[in-house]
């Protein structure tokens, strides 16, 4: 069986921000099979819908989830106690490829950036961006810069560079094999085009309303150009959440 | 271990616990979770004629209890589902029925025919899809509608034939008696309730298609008192769904008049939950001193 449900116990919370949690869950099997990109489904107590999460690092044992309360789901999420239990079905999806001596541009935008950790730590040669609203949102920046190159973006300039992350693509394109990326669409927009531009592919991470999480209900649609030159949807649950930026439609 | 099996319209199932058409795609997915074969049967995804690349996303909102979606009947069609689907489906031990959409009579009269010369087990009529502009619930929400179509297929479909049922109506029980009248050999139901949600940050609905077909828990209380209605007013088979989610409302359902029952949307929440539900509905015939699970069946007492 190459899926399985199952409460797996949380081991650390931290708040990160005002409505950031970065969560520790135990699992070493499915912790040893999760690929970068990929994401885990979970179960919240009094809920129809589980909530798709993406994996933002493997340590070891344990996966790290670093996710914003959104709504009702994710606030019920946040509220669960470490050495309580939270029940996903993990890893789900298809995630980044990455050539680890590649020169990779890995870029982040809000809450886009926490799957782009385990995604670069894959790479010997990253360059990491990540990008926010302003100080306050910013997250996770001792561990971008721990891995290699890092450049902060806020929108204010209240923390690292003003400006857009793509801003900062503009600068690093030029030496660049690769760029993954994750954030909102409008992002990813100006992402891929800076990308397709300078002739250099182009992954990208993106999100929908989810229902089943594996490919059987085709909720979470995504328009894309079909290989036989016509339009039509895949999924990001299964055909994704990553995809190649020349196969979306926008 | 009492006998969970049950015979629809001339065809065995081992089991009353069937995975609702929609929620299950085409099967391959939730048998990474288990065996097909713990299941009584598999209504596959809705098929239609030629591939239909369904409605634009958002297709999925959460509802209190529950959820809507607007998917729009997205599938390769039913040459593609006869030619990659079918033969794995076959081997997978457990009954296979193909949910057919259209846009037009003949289209449903077509695929009945079709598919009659396939090796599926029944052909589950859907005429009430909210989700979609051209047919599928316009064909079910009136009486003289829904016995045209049933009438129109039965000429068809050799295959013992379930007309799914829409809540979306005034009278459902008049409906069932126009399916039963014109050759019908089972009934299913209920399909979704129309829904809408609104982001009030935004004021846009927040499935792109506006409306969409509600389903879970919230919808349960309205299908158990419709497969009640409907089980006093006909005499064919009745397979019950909407929103059962544990062994209880199976119990609930099945003594509203259910022969079989079809779960859907609990598979989102709990993969499982067929087989949970299955195990729970056997513990408690065992408990009650129950053979057959068909003792169970429209044993409301209403007096």
């Amino acid at each position: 069986m190459k899926y399985d449900a199952r409460p797996c116990p949380l081991v650390k919370k931290t708040q990160l921000t005002d409505t950031i949690f970065d969560f520790r869950i135990l699992n070493k099997e499915l912790a040893e099979i999760a690929k970068p990109g990929q994401f885990v489904h979970i179960r919240v107590p009094g809920k129809t819908l589980r909530r798709p999460i993406s994996i933002c690092d493997i340590n070891g044992s344990e996966f790290r989830l670093v996710f914003e309360v959104r709504g009702e789901g994710t606030d019920i999420l946040s509220q669960t106690e470490v050495g309580g239990e939270v029940d996903m079905i993990a890893p789900l999806g298809n995630g980044f490829k990455i050539e680890p001596d590649q020169r990779t541009v890995f870029i982040g935008g809000g809450i886009g950036v926490p799957p782009m950790l385990y995604a670069a730590k894959q790479s010997n040669n990253a360059v990491t961006i990540t990008g926010f609203r302003d100080k306050s949102a910013v997250i996770l920046e001792k561990d971008f810069k721990s891995i290699d190159e890092h450049i902060l973006m806020t929108d204010n300039g209240s923390a690292g560079r003003q400006g857009f992350v793509t801003e900062a693509l503009k600068d690093v394109i030029g030496n660049a094999d690769m760029v993954c990326a994750c954030g909102p669409m409008v992002m990813l927009r100006g992402v891929a085009e800076i990308a397709r531009q300078a002739g250099v592919p182009c992954q990208i991470s993106l999100e929908e309303r989810m229902a089943c999480g594996v490919g059987a209900c085709l909720g979470c649609a995504v328009l894309v150009n079909r290989e036989d030159g016509t339009q039509g949807y895949k999924h990001v649950c299964k055909n994704g959440p990553v995809f190649n930026a020349e196969e979306v439609v926008f | 271990m009492a006998d969970l099996s049950v015979n629809i319209a001339g065809v065995e199932f081992k089991n009353p616990i069937i995975a609702a058409s929609g929620t299950i795609g085409f099967g391959h997915e939730y048998s990474e979770f288990y065996p097909l074969e713990e299941l009584g049967g598999i209504s596959c995804k809705g098929i239609t004629l030629k591939e239909r690349l369904g409605n634009p996303p958002p297709r999925i909102a959460e509802t209190p209890s529950g959820m809507l979606n607007a998917v729009g009947l997205q599938n390769p069609g039913v040459e593609h589902f006869i030619e990659k689907d079918l033969p794995w489906l076959r081997e997978q031990n457990t009954v296979i029925i193909a949910n057919v959409a259209g846009s037009t009579q003949e289209d449903y009269c077509k695929m009945a025919e079709r598919l009659s010369d396939t090796d599926i087990d029944m052909i589950e009529l859907n005429i009430s899809c909210p989700n979609v502009k051209e047919g599928g619930v316009q064909f079910g929400t009136s009486c003289e509608s829904v016995g045209a179509i049933t009438k129109a297929v039965r000429k068809y479909c050799k295959k013992p034939l379930i007309v799914k049922l829409s809540p979306n109506v005034s009278d459902i029980a008049s409906i069932a008696k126009a399916a039963e009248a014109e050759g019908a050999d089972a009934l299913s139901l209920i399909n979704t309730l129309t829904g809408m949600r609104i982001d009030i940050n935004t004021r846009r609905p927040i499935i792109r298609n506006i409306t969409g077909g509600m389903s879970g828990p919230a919808v349960f209380p309205v299908a158990v008192r419709m497969v009640w209605q409907v089980a006093n007013a006909v005499d064919i088979p009745i397979i019950g769904m909407g929103g059962i989610t544990t062994w209880k409302d199976a119990v609930e359902m099945l003594m509203a008049g259910a022969d079989a029952l079809q779960i859907g949307t609990a598979l989102f929440t709990d993969p499982y939950s067929p087989v949970k539900i299955r195990q729970g509905l056997n513990d408690y015939l065992d408990r009650n001193g129950m053979k057959s699970v068909t003792e169970l069946t429209g044993t409301v007492i209403t007096g």
